[in-house]
This record gives C-alpha cells, sequence and structure tokens, in this order.
C-alpha cells in the first residue's frame, strides 16, 4: 500500500483551470521533487493535498484512508502531513521554541514541559537550539525556515509537503535550509516543490515535471536530466540548469 | 468658603465613582462586542456581516447624546424602562463597540493569512487557531486604537448627566447653583481631573503596548 496516493486532481479558481488531472503515488520514506515553471499548479497541488484548497475533483488517499472525503477529521488528518511554507508562516507573536511547541501541546495535548522538551529536540535537530527564545522577528530567513522545519517535524508526520523552501531566501541562507532538508532524507517522506535543482537532482528519488496543470514527465533524476523523453522538459531542464547554476556536483 | 469647598470636594467624589463606574462598564461591554462584531464581520456569513455592517454605521452615524435619549426616554414607550446609569452604560457600550468592532478588524485583517494556513496544516481547528494565533496577535496589535476609544468614552461619560446620571459633570453643575462665584474654579477643577484620568490611561496602555509589542513589529524612529 502506498503511503499518499494522488488520483486523478482537477482545481480550478474562478475561470483559471490550475490542476487538470494529476495522478502520483509515493511509498513511505520517499522523496519526490516536483519542478515545473511557475503558474503550473504546483503549490496548488500541495494545498490540495492537505486539503487547504480541497481539489474540485478526484481524490487523495493517506495510509489507505481517503482524506478528500467530507465526512473525514481532516485536522486529524493534518498531524500526519507536515508543511513548510515559501514565507515562512511563523506565528509572529511567539519564540522559536513555542512555534514548535504549540502545535504538541494544543493538538496533541502533550503537557507543557514535555512538549517543550521535545521541540528543543527538534531545534536542535535544525541547528537552532541558541535560537529557541527568539521571535521570528529576530530570526534571518533561513533559521526562520529551519523553525519552520522544526515545526513540521515535531508533530511526527508520516509526510513533509515542501513549497518552494529556499526561494524567498538570500543565496548563502539556501545551504543550511538545503543541508537540513537532506539529513531528513529517508526519514519521512518528502514532497518537494523546488527550483533547487542541485537538490533535485541529488537527494530525489524521483522528479515530477508539471506544466500547465498536468505532469508532463516523470522520473528517476539521472533519467530526467541526462534524457528527458519530452524536448519540453529537456528546455525547461536546460534553462533552469544555466539560470540557478548546479553547483551541487556529486553526492 | 473653606465649607463650601469641602462640600464641593465630597460630592465631587460620588460623581467621580459614577463617572468610573460608567467608563469600566461602558469600556467593558464595548470591547467584549466589539472582538464579537469583528470576529462576525471577518469571519460570518453573509447575513451576519452585512447585519454588523449596518449596525456599525448606524451607531457610528448617531450622535451620542441622541442615543443616550433614545435609550433612557425612547424605549419606555415600547415597555423598556432602564434607569439612567444602566442606560449611560448601554449607549457609551453599543456605540463604543462600533467603533472597536473597526480597531479589532483592522488588527484580524493585518494578521498574514499564511499563518492561519500555518496553523491549519498542523491540525489545528478553526476554533483553536483563533484561540491561539488570532486573538493573542489581534489584542497586540489592537491596543494603541483602543487606548484611543478608551480615552474617547472616558471623557464622552460626560455626556450621560443630561439624562441624569450623577456623575462628575452633574455634580459640577449642582455645585455651580450653589456657588456662583467659584464657577470658573470648579470647571477648571472638572478639566483638570478628566485630564489626569485620561493621562494616566494613555501612560498606563502605552506601557502596556510597549509590554506587548511584537519583535519585528516595532517601528523604530529614523532620521
Amino acid at each position: 500500500m502506498a503511503l499518499l496516493e494522488v488520483k486523478d486532481i482537477y482545481k480550478s479558481y474562478g475561470n483559471a483551470q490550475i490542476l487538470k488531472g494529476i495522478s502520483f503515488t509515493m511509498e513511505k520514506h520517499e522523496t519526490k521533487v516536483i519542478i515545473g515553471p511557475s503558474g503550473t499548479g504546483k503549490s496548488t497541488l500541495l494545498r490540495c493535498i492537505n486539503q487547504l484548497s480541497p481539489p474540485d475533483k478526484g481524490q487523495v488517499w493517506l495510509n489507505g484512508e481517503e482524506i478528500t472525503n467530507p465526512k473525514i477529521n481532516i485536522n486529524k488528518i493534518r498531524e500526519k502531513i507536515g508543511f513548510v511554507f515559501q514565507d515562512f508562516n511563523l506565528f509572529s507573536h511567539m519564540t522559536a521554541l513555542r512555534n514548535v511547541s504549540i502545535g504538541l501541546e494544543k493538538v496533541k495535548k502533550i503537557e507543557k514541559e514535555e512538549a517543550s522538551e521535545r521541540a528543543m529536540d527538534e531545534l536542535r535537530k535544525v541547528g537552532l537550539e541558541i535560537q529557541a527564545n527568539q521571535y521570528p522577528g529576530q530570526l534571518s530567513g533561513g533559521q526562520k525556515q529551519r523553525v519552520g522545519i522544526a515545526r513540521a517535524l515535531a508533530m511526527d508526520p508520516d509526510i513533509i509537503l515542501f513549497d518552494e523552501p529556499t526561494s524567498a531566501l538570500d543565496p548563502e541562507l539556501i545551504g543550511g535550509v538545503l543541508d537540513v532538508m537532506r539529513s531528513l532524507c529517508g526519514k519521512v517522506a518528502m514532497l518537494v516543490v523546488t527550483h533547487e535543482m542541485g537538490f533535485a537532482r541529488n537527494v530525489a528519488n524521483e522528479i515530477i515535471f508539471m506544466e500547465g496543470g498536468v505532469i508532463v514527465e516523470k522520473g528517476p533524476p539521472k533519467e530526467m536530466f541526462i534524457h528527458a523523453k519530452m524536448t519540453r522538459t529537456r528546455e525547461f531542464l536546460g534553462r533552469i540548469g544555466t539560470l540557478y547554476g548546479e553547483e551541487e556536483k556529486g553526492g | 468658603m473653606g465649607f463650601a469647598i469641602a462640600i464641593a470636594l465630597s460630592m465631587g467624589l460620588i460623581g467621580l465613582v459614577n463617572t468610573l463606574v460608567l467608563t469600566a462598564l461602558g469600556i467593558l461591554l464595548g470591547t467584549v462586542l466589539g472582538i464579537l462584531l469583528a470576529v462576525g464581520r471577518s469571519y460570518g456569513k453573509k447575513p451576519l456581516s452585512l447585519f454588523i455592517l449596518i449596525y456599525e454605521k448606524v451607531l457610528r452615524g448617531i450622535p451620542l447624546l441622541v442615543i443616550f435619549f433614545l435609550i433612557y426616554f425612547g424605549l419606555p414607550q415600547i415597555g423598556i424602562n432602564l434607569n439612567a446609569i444602566t442606560s449611560a452604560i448601554l449607549g457609551l457600550g453599543l456605540r463604543s463597540a462600533a467603533y472597536q468592532s473597526q480597531i479589532f478588524r483592522g488588527a484580524i485583517n493585518s494578521i498574514p493569512k499564511g499563518q492561519i494556513d500555518a496553523a491549519y496544516s498542523m491540525g489545528m481547528s478553526k476554533l483553536k487557531s483563533v484561540q491561539h494565533i488570532i486573538l493573542p496577535q489581534v489584542l497586540r496589535l489592537s491596543i494603541p486604537g483602543w487606548s484611543n476609544e478608551f480615552t474617547i468614552l472616558l471623557k464622552d461619560t460626560s455626556i450621560a448627566f443630561t439624562i441624569g446620571v450623577i456623575d462628575l459633570m452633574r455634580q459640577a453643575r449642582y455645585i455651580q447653583v450653589r456657588e456662583p462665584n467659584l464657577v470658573l474654579v470648579i470647571y477648571l477643577l472638572i478639566a483638570f481631573i478628566y485630564l489626569v484620568f485620561v493621562l494616566s490611561a494613555n501612560k498606563g496602555l502605552y506601557y502596556l503596548e510597549k509590554k506587548y509589542q511584537m519583535v519585528g513589529y516595532k517601528t523604530e524612529a529614523h532620521r
């Protein structure tokens, strides 16, 4: 049984049809990267998966349960699906530690002290122990995003959805966030929308190329980068390669 | 002369207490109702938010004196009899709620929508995200606007004497009649008392504002 199954998802906003039948599956602990031009529906797809924007048509299954079923308690399901946002979306009135512990305390109903301890462990994993008592306004973009990842990790999810986690960061801060993500590889399933081709190439089990609301092509990184079947995939990878460089060789 | 001042002071004290009661209960009613109105208008469905919009427009569009007269003199005609002080508190609170709703709604709108997405994404219910994420930030962001409304309401309690509430202003009028020679002193004193109240309220609320200010929301003085 697959961990996540996305079956023929359609989504429109007003007259604009964003997703036109997206299907794929993910296994436990797998890392998949979604690439594609802007406005292609990559973020919308992630929001359809955790039902922040429920799809118009199609189904999402998690651990053999249909989570698009309106009768299901979606809050319970969302505990199992972490989400890391492009703009971090940390809670401004809470310290880094509190940002991570609030979910444990208020959603998982863990005692305050234990929640804080566990939150501290998560911050340690992303290298932010010292910043635990600082507020989002006092952190750099890279640090904020690592808090965002710790916050998602704390809930002990089966899968984490990353929505362009490094796109809002200065180039020199991207490395730290990618390192953290790389360290999670194989421990939790990750579905990552990104333009970081180095990450896609070295870490992903599969790359999904999306354009115009459909999946154009998918496959293991080597196949995709070296001999993609579709001309459009080759064009896109060529262009994005020159734009973003490929500083992360090897690995 | 000394005796007259002693009487004046003790009468003033009674008035003072009522002024404080009007302010405290008026602002309390206004805040509780104001938050409900703001939440209702931001998150409520169409008929509710439309009703709230109309309420706000009407209450902000009528002079306070007219609201007082409507409640105190008007309502008894349809069988609702309220004493003067209750009428005044109700009038002050209902009007203040219309203004405070704007303050809270502005604060609600200024919280990035992404934070609510983040709260939902970790499995929080709508109610929990309002309770733990939205409301604590809304209250912090509302302090400056709320302080302003507080001082306005405090000063507006002085109109309540027109429907017979024995407040600071009413007592000043009594004393004026008894001691016409002191009229300038009396009203200077009254003015001074209001001023002291307003300034100390401002000071206290400014302290709160600083204490609960969210890091990163501070604007620093620039050259």
